[in-house]
């Protein structure tokens, strides 16, 4: 029980400092450095072109459909494994 | 212990209560294009509205109603509305997300847009992002609903036997 | 006094709801205090995905009545209604292996399940 515990307290110390380390020495809030080119091109033009008064939406649905339907796909597995292992339990 | 579910007081407030918060759901749902919100928040909502009926009368009794092999039809069907509007997309557009009738002064949603700041925004347009909507709306009403019921259920039979 | 390095509240507090899930998932022995550790660090991940789309000064990125002025970024939102989604499925399934193992051990201690050596 002890050497386990050792174990755990070296491996937490070392993930802390170096979350607290980072958390520090990352960019200031709210000045990203890198350019923002696809989310100025979108802010431009996403009225225009989808016909939406909301960004987010245009996005979610029409510029990154894809992963909203590999989402769609999760929702459908989680509940299809949900009924699958209360089977036995209901009779 | 039976498990009947609550009081009666309690009955009747929350079936009182119930059909406000399935329209704010549905508002939440149908402006998705126009506020912040969409199909994911607004099934959210409704969702949680559909748990509270669940806890004040008991799932033994919300299990002779409601069957959840009704509920996997419902979800199944929002799962094919969204992948068959997509499919409409390739044959009418070329491509296999398109969106072929967002400024097409189409009847049903298809208005035009211009840049701007508008004060009351238009809700007959954005091809079709609305329908779209309200499929993945359904799906996920349907899947979160089924989740909670059934764990509800398996939970409360182990009383007598396996 | 200006510190050598950068006084940022949102990044700390990301790096605390880690830390904490983190803490639960290592050092506790009930289960269900391990299931919540775990959404512990799935919400710290989300709030870091937001964060990292904010520009000084930015509103929302929506049109319909706004006061003018540079909008934030609305990809990152977008990618954290993913995440949150895969949240709960994960949850779901998680919570209903914990169902099936207490059916089956009687028990919820971490250390009485399984080999049963140590």
């Amino acid at each position: 029980m002890s050497k386990r515990e050792l174990v755990g307290i070296v491996a937490f110390s070392i993930v802390a400092i170096f979350f607290v380390f980072t958390a520090l020495m990352i960019h200031p809030f709210g000045s990203p450095p890198s350019d923002t080119n696809m989310d100025d091109y979108i802010i431009d033009n996403a009225q225009t072109e989808t016909g939406a008064n909301n960004a987010v939406t245009s996005v979610v649905f029409d510029y990154r459909g894809f992963d909203t339907l590999g989402e769609a796909t999760i929702l459908f597995t989680a509940v299809a494994g949900v009924i699958l292992l209360f089977r036995r339990l209901k009779k | 212990m039976k498990d009947e579910g609550m009081s009666r007081i309690v009955k009747t407030i929350t079936s009182t209560i119930f059909p406000f918060i399935f329209i704010y759901g549905l508002y939440i749902i149908a402006h998705g294009h126009l506020t912040p919100g969409g199909g994911f928040q607004g099934g959210a909502v409704v969702a949680s509205g559909c748990v509270m009926i669940l806890v004040a009368y008991g799932s033994v009794w919300m299990m002779k109603k409601i069957k959840e092999k009704n509920l996997s039809v419902l979800e199944s069907l929002g799962a094919i509305g969204f992948i068959g509007l997509a499919f409409l997309g390739l044959i009418f557009g070329e491509v296999f997300f398109s969106n072929y009738f967002a400024n097409s002064k189409f009847f049903l949603f298809g208005e035009e847009v211009t840049f701007g700041v508008p004060e009351f925004a238009n809700i007959n347009t954005a091809g079709i992002l609305p329908l779209m909507n309200f499929a993945v709306g359904l799906k996920v009403i349907a899947g979160l609903f089924a989740i909670v019921l059934i764990m509800a259920y398996a939970t409360s039979k182990n009383k007598e036997g396996e | 006094m200006t510190l050598p390095f950068a006084l940022n509240i949102p990044y700390i507090a990301v790096a605390l709801l880690i830390l904490l899930g983190l803490y639960a998932v290592i050092f506790k022995r009930n289960l269900i205090k391990i299931v919540i550790g775990i959404t512990l660090i799935e919400s710290g991940v989300n709030m870091f995905l937001i964060t990292l789309g904010y520009r000084k000064g930015s509103i929302a990125p929506i049109y319909t009545s706004s006061p003018g002025g540079i909008m934030a970024l609305p990809v990152p939102q977008a990618l954290t209604l993913t995440s949150i989604v895969i949240g709960v499925a994960v949850l779901a399934l998680m919570l209903s292996l914990v169902i099936h193992l207490y059916r089956h051990y009687n028990t919820l201690d971490v250390r009485k399940i399984g080999g049963g050596k140590e």
